[in-house]
């Protein structure tokens, strides 16, 4: 018994733990959603929230389905595997009512940029200029089509 | 901000992700496992000589601890879901596992370890003191006020088990840290099974150094006399270490300039540039061979008590230098280089940001400030006889 008397420090160290301990599952039943595990290690109810949000993209053959036109230049151009709303943004509700969602007039001054800034990381064949040599800030469709950017040379024009 | 480059790096490398705070995680982390290590050889492996450090390592293993998280937090988008980790534990992450590997250690080892040591001088304490102190020291005596000789050597008895419990804890801890680094295997200049070994052989180094410096500048701070046979058990303890630590990271270059594998040249280069200073001038020359010849010295010739001192405050001046050096290499010198093995980035670090340098070094001085608060409460060096005896003695009497 004298041991036990002695050791009384100790079984109240214990119970500092024990009561811890107890605290940190009452916590995590508290704090960790129902849903969790269902699935996999994560909320099983995350699932169907993401399926509930609303679709931003339209996807590049909706797009192609009524632009035809744009299809067709693109299609010969190097920007042909560059999805349209890569560049338009998401246009989802542009798809579903044309008429009265028009996308925002893009400045191809930003937007080219993104891509083709000089950098050293990027590929040496991956087309990239100094943009305030190039240009001097001037948006890039004075002289590219962004759906086709090579530039042809015009029969009989002067260089 | 243009960040410069040279060569061919890909986009997502030219940034660094891991940045100063990163380096001193495994700098803070080392402390702890060496300072705990430092204290088991009086414990466990009887080495008496090192008894006036035992608790003041015990308390700066703690201090350290507590401050240990701080940069991974501060490194985090957000710092409060890391709790998930608590909540929902990853078991195939060993990022998230090292959340119970810290607690682990925090809570069964340390914290009990120091309880029970200070256990008697906090009952006495509680009963000398006054206002809010005495209420502190009245919380930590968890309302038992037993401290009969048998009590204490329960005490004393199940602190050695937690010893013994410890030093593979203290292996685990560090270890661990090396052991994220080493199992990187996209990353040739991290991916080595040497690295849990050479992490822990550097967290003793690093342990056993700030705990002697600590050691001598509290006794210059408290006008006493440096126990000289103390600090030069502690030196030696720290030569040998050294010089198991030096020869694991020696084995490891050895045996990746024979390996010369695909990344060698590029790793070579690097190490011959951008890392020269800090990797050859600081972390090797100065930081470990400079001290492993200076405390060598100290090994081989007799040399006067004072000559002695001297040489332990550079050589462990000069080993924390140096093993800050080895974590720095380590952690961004690993991202400087292109997976491609054709360019390399570098390294900005920024001044008044999150992670930046005025962090780190609040950081780093944060657990000085712990520490100190610490010894305030919990004094590490022997009782004043007259005073705390005599409560002492009442205290035995009233059980």
């Amino acid at each position: 018994m004298k041991a036990f008397k002695d050791a009384g420090h100790l079984f109240r160290l214990a119970s500092v733990f024990l009561v811890g301990g107890v605290l940190f599952l009452a916590l995590r039943g508290f704090l960790v959603p129902r849903s969790f595990g269902q699935y996999g290690h994560y909320r099983g109810n995350a699932i169907k929230e993401t399926a509930a949000l609303p679709i931003s993209y339209a996807g590049h053959q909706v797009c192609e389905s009524c632009h035809a036109d744009i299809l067709e230049v693109k299609s010969k151009g190097v920007h042909k595997r560059v999805a349209c709303e890569a560049c338009h943004g998401p246009l989802a509700k542009h798809a579903d009512d044309p008429a009265s969602i028009q996308p925002a007039k893009l400045d191809t001054a930003v937007l080219c940029v993104r891509c083709h800034e000089a950098n050293l990381a990027k590929p040496k064949s991956f087309p990239q200029v100094v943009s305030a040599e190039h240009s001097g800030g001037a948006p890039c469709d004075t002289c590219h089509q962004p759906h086709s950017p090579a530039i042809v040379a015009v029969a009989g024009a002067s260089q | 901000m243009q960040i410069p480059v040279e060569g061919f790096m890909y986009p997502n490398e030219v940034e660094l992700q891991w940045s100063v705070l990163i380096v001193l995680y495994p700098f803070l982390t080392g402390l702890v496992a060496g300072a705990f290590i430092l204290a088991s050889l009086e414990r466990v492996f009887m080495v008496k000589a090192v008894k006036p450090t035992y608790r003041l390592a015990l308390l700066t293993a703690l201090a350290f601890l507590i401050v240990a998280p701080l940069p991974l937090q501060l490194h985090l988008g957000h710092p409060e879901r890391s709790f998930e980790m608590y909540l929902t534990p990853h078991r195939s992450s060993a990022m998230a596992m090292f959340g119970f590997v810290y607690l682990w250690y925090l809570l069964a080892v340390l914290v009990v370890e120091i309880w029970l040591d200070y256990r008697r001088d906090i009952v006495v304490m509680s009963q000398g003191t006054t206002g809010w102190k005495r209420l502190v020291y009245r919380v930590l005596t968890l309302g038992s006020t037993n401290i009969s000789e048998h009590a204490l050597h329960i005490d004393e008895r199940v602190g050695w088990l937690v010893t013994v419990i410890g030093i593979p804890s203290a292996f685990l801890l560090h270890g661990y840290v090396g052991f994220i680094f080493g199992s990187v295997k996209a990353n040739p200049w991290w991916s080595s099974p040497l690295m849990p070994v050479v992490f822990l052989f550097s967290a003793m180094v690093s342990g056993i150094a700030i705990v002697m410096l600590l050691y001598m500048l509290m006794c210059r701070v408290r006008r006493e006399p440096i126990d000289m046979d103390c600090v030069d058990t502690v030196a030696k303890y720290l030569f040998y270490t050294f010089i198991i630590d030096f020869s694991l990271e020696m084995l490891d270059l050895i045996h990746r300039i024979y390996e010369a594998d695909e990344s060698f040249r590029s790793l070579d280069f690097m190490v011959h540039t951008r890392l020269f200073l800090s990797q050859v001038v600081i972390q090797i020359l100065l930081g470990t061979v400079l001290p492993i010849l200076l405390i060598g010295l100290t090994q081989v010739v007799k040399l006067a008590a004072t000559q002695r001192k001297r040489i332990y405050v550079a050589a462990g001046c000069l080993t924390m230098i140096g093993i800050f050096a080895m974590r720095w290499n380590v952690v961004i010198g690993g991202q400087l280089f292109s997976k491609s093995f054709l360019g390399y980035t570098t390294y900005k670090m920024g001044f008044a940001t999150r992670e930046g340098l005025l962090t780190a070094v609040v950081l780093t001085v944060l657990p000085f400030v712990i520490l100190g608060v610490l010894v305030k409460l919990l004094p590490p060096w022997p009782e004043k006889k007259s005073a705390l005896s005599s409560v002492a003695a009442a205290a035995y009497g009233a059980d």
